[in-house]
């Protein structure tokens, strides 16, 4: 499909499409993790773009960060250092894990991108006082939206931004589903392609193409029997495209996903009861969607959601794919191995810095663990 | 420089004996809590302790224990344990000596006693936040987190209405977990034991500001248990206060804690349990006292928040605003005090894997330091109860030519 040519493009070079989009006169915020409040940045004429750090010279980033921080967080600072984000007009940093709560501070202290905001969410999504905080917060991001960029954010606005997150999220869950259904319907480069572009790329552009995408989709969806066998990734950030192919070479297909590249972004749709307003149904979302491990909603809520995915998608097998130095889903990995082998579906994982291993070795990881199913 | 038996003597701290007294007890009483009818808590060392003394619980600390399994050199073995139940070894030491120890029962003390309920207060790290969703799985008990937003850059208005929410859900909580009232009245007391025992604590720290200076910032890693593990009862009170009678008769009679005091140094992060007597000499024998350190001093470090009047309402705040819960360019204000403070000649930085919150920001604190008070850094990487991660020729060298710098700016 050339519509797909679009969102590789946007994914695999998101800086192109920020300077262009730059071009036209768009103001861009840089976000970082998936519980950015992107409605409001929206909702304010502002273009929200998350960042995952590019990988050349990584080394940049070793005069503020340690060797045993993350390649997403010491890959963002390497960017920032070299100017490669000089189209940036502001960065959100919400709070998440101990080494994104760091880059803030260190980004503070030595970037100057315009407008910065730390938004402190809650750490736990299970009490009302936590709700209250979630609310406060995020009127406070409004306010501090509106003094930076001298703006008002009205609640009709902001009504209308719901829409739009509600018509894209919609959009890649069907899209997500229609792959489950039929593997064989959208190959998984190009399902991490449209992901990964979405939030990137427009968001008025995504409510038009995404459902261009899916309709193409179901036309194309033909009775073609998959015949990969069902894998599910479950980690952080995917940031390496190559591993759908190499999965489907070695007889697999990734058919769902635990991903901050994947579901964790689109999870759960913003309802906006009758008299509520915009900001507290925003608040709301972040209590229903699937928990990140950097949050807590219980202690055992990611791995009772990743096994009731992994059954519901009829999967074969799971593949954990963790980022070295990750605290929070390092510590989740055990027990959602026992809950997934408790389960009796097969597990394997695979830990990647910056750079993932040689793809023939890879394959061979693969396909051992494919034929195993 | 070698010292007489005397010598030696003369610097050792009498008190040590009783601390040690102290803290058996403490661990008997905690580990007999079940049959005396108690009940333990466990609870992150930063983690506001005192409603659970007004309780009666007993609190044990984790990271105190941790710290003990790292000084007993049983830290690698453990926390291996831990790497095979499949945990990485890039996570926290603590919490992976911790989850190692829970099933064998192993460590110093042969493990921890079973905790009724769990308190998390996550102003430290987000690491204990997985860590006792580990232990809540593991024991299967309540668990309770204390939310303290981190404080980039001020603490606003939202958070503090959050906090002193918690405080009522987390006294409504030990009241549902014990079965009884919160005694108002006696959470008054405690709150003033609390406070008192900060203050001594600052004293003692204060007291390396003398030169010579009568203790190192080892024997303040040494004696921090009792703030940590008992803060909030007559006992730490009344032992700070013995400690610094004995640190004043130490000053009366010139004793000092490094023999031939010349260099005063400044340690920042959390202390490496398994080498304290390594490191220590082998300052020492440049004639160098690590006066203070950033660690310590983080359990006094918020006292200024706190209204001894109104303690529990006021303690959210204080927890909140804790040393770690800040930003780098706030924890290098407290930096650069202490280098004032104590009149310092150098920074030693120890970049602490096991510890993302506290080292991450390291490079640019020093940096700061550099330029705003003109001292040489240095830094000393390893995991703090994970022995294994120590490489001591390569530390030993960079410590020689740490020194050799200090010595040609004194000269
Ligand atoms: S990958 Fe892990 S450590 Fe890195 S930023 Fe994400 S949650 Fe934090
Ligand atoms: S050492 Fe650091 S990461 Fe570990 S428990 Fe303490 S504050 Fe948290």
């Amino acid at each position: 499909m050339d519509i797909l040519h679009e969102f590789h493009e946007a994914a695999y070079d998101p800086y192109g499409y920020a300077h262009a989009l730059k071009d036209q006169g768009k103001k861009i915020v840089g976000y970082f993790c998936s519980y950015t409040p992107e409605e409001i940045i929206y909702a304010a004429g502002l273009h929200p773009m998350r960042l995952f750090g590019s990988k050349t010279d990584i080394h940049m980033a070793e005069r503020h960060l340690q060797s045993y921080s993350c390649s997403l967080v010491r890959g963002a600072m390497a960017d920032v250092l070299a100017g490669r984000l000089s189209f940036l007009d502001g960065t959100v940093f919400p709070h998440t894990c101990d080494s994104i709560q760091r880059l803030s501070d260190i980004w503070r202290l030595n970037t100057n991108l315009g407008f910065f905001a730390d938004v402190v969410l809650p750490v736990k999504l299970n009490t009302q006082s936590a709700r209250d905080y979630m609310v406060d917060v995020l009127n406070r991001f409004v306010h501090d939206i509106e003094k930076y960029f001298a703006l008002k954010i009205s609640d009709e606005r902001l009504l209308g931004a719901i829409e739009t997150y509600n018509t894209i999220r919609s959009n890649l869950l069907s899209i997500y589903e229609l792959k489950a259904k039929n593997p064989s319907s959208i190959k998984g480069e190009d399902l991490y392609a449209i992901v990964r572009a979405s939030m990137v790329m427009d968001r008025d552009e995504l409510c038009v193409r995404l459902p261009e995408v899916l309709k193409g989709l179901h036309q194309k969806a033909s009775a073609e029997k998959a015949v990969g066998k069902r894998l599910m990734l479950v980690g952080n950030i995917c940031d390496h495209p190559d591993i759908y192919s190499i999965i489907e070479k070695s007889g697999g297909d990734v058919v769902w996903d635990d991903l901050c590249t994947g579901t964790r972004y689109f999870d759960g749709m913003i309802e906006v009861k009758d008299m509520q307003d915009p900001i507290s149904a925003i608040a709301e979302r972040y209590f229903t969607r699937q928990v990140c491990p950097a949050k807590h909603s219980s202690p055992t809520a990611r791995g009772e959601h990743v096994v009731k995915q992994a059954r519901l998608h009829d999967v074969d097998g799971v593949v954990f794919l963790q980022l070295k130095f990750c605290d929070p889903h390092s510590f989740d990995y055990p027990y959602i191995k026992e809950f997934l082998d408790g389960a009796g579906i097969p597990n394997m994982i695979l830990e990647s810095e910056d750079q993932l291993p040689p793809e023939g070795q890879l394959l061979t990881r693969f396909e051992t663990f494919v034929h195993m199913l | 420089m070698i010292q007489t038996d005397e010598e030696k003597k003369k610097r050792k701290f009498k008190s040590a004996g009783k601390m040690r007294d102290i803290m058996f007890q403490y661990y008997i009483d905690a580990k007999s809590a079940e049959s005396n009818g108690k009940k333990v808590a466990w609870i992150t060392s930063g983690g506001p302790v005192e409603p659970l003394i007004v309780m009666d619980v007993i609190p044990v600390y984790p990271e105190n224990h941790g710290a003990m399994i790292g000084a007993s050199h049983m830290g690698g073995d453990l926390c291996e344990k831990a790497e095979a139940m499949g945990y990485s070894g890039d996570l926290c030491s603590y919490a992976r000596a911790d989850i190692g120890c829970a099933p064998v029962n192993g460590g110093p003390i042969s493990g921890l006693p079973r905790p009724d309920m769990l308190i998390c207060c996550n102003n430290i790290c987000g690491t204990v936040l997985k860590w006792y969703e580990v232990q809540a799985r593991y024991f299967n008990v309540p668990l309770f987190i204390f939310d303290t937003p981190f404080c980039h850059t001020g603490f606003g208005d939202e958070a503090r209405k959050y906090v002193r929410r918690q405080m009522e859900e987390y006294i409504s909580f030990l009241e549902h977990a014990c079965g009884k009232r919160f005694d108002f009245d006696k959470s008054m007391e405690v709150g003033r034991l609390s406070l008192a025992g900060q203050r001594l604590w600052q004293e003692v720290l204060d007291a390396a500001a003398q030169k010579p200076s009568p203790i190192t910032a080892f024997d303040a890693f040494f004696f921090l248990a009792l703030i940590v593990t008992l803060r909030g009862t007559q006992t730490v009170v009344d032992f700070y206060t013995e400690l610094l009678e004995e640190m004043k008769e130490k000053v009366d009679l010139g004793v000092s804690a490094v023999p031939q005091e010349r260099y005063r140094l400044l340690w920042d992060n959390l202390p490496v349990w398994y080498r304290l007597k390594w490191l220590s000499d082998k300052f020492a024998s440049h004639d160098a006292c690590l006066v203070a350190d950033t660690y310590t001093t983080a359990w006094c470090g918020s006292m200024k928040y706190i209204d001894e009047n109104n303690f529990i309402d006021s303690m959210a705040e204080a927890y909140t605003r804790i040393y770690l819960n800040i930003g780098i360019d706030e924890m290098a204000k407290t930096v650069f005090e202490m280098i004032d403070k104590y009149n310092v000649d150098g920074l030693v930085m120890h970049s602490n894997r096991s510890c993302k919150p506290y080292s991450l920001g390291q490079y640019d604190i020093q940096r700061m330091v550099q330029e705003k008070k003109g001292i040489p850094c240095m830094m000393i990487e390893s995991h703090m109860v994970d022995e294994r991660s120590f490489s001591e020729s390569q530390i030993a060298t960079r410590i020689d030519a740490f020194m050799e710098i200090i010595k040609q700016r004194k000269s």
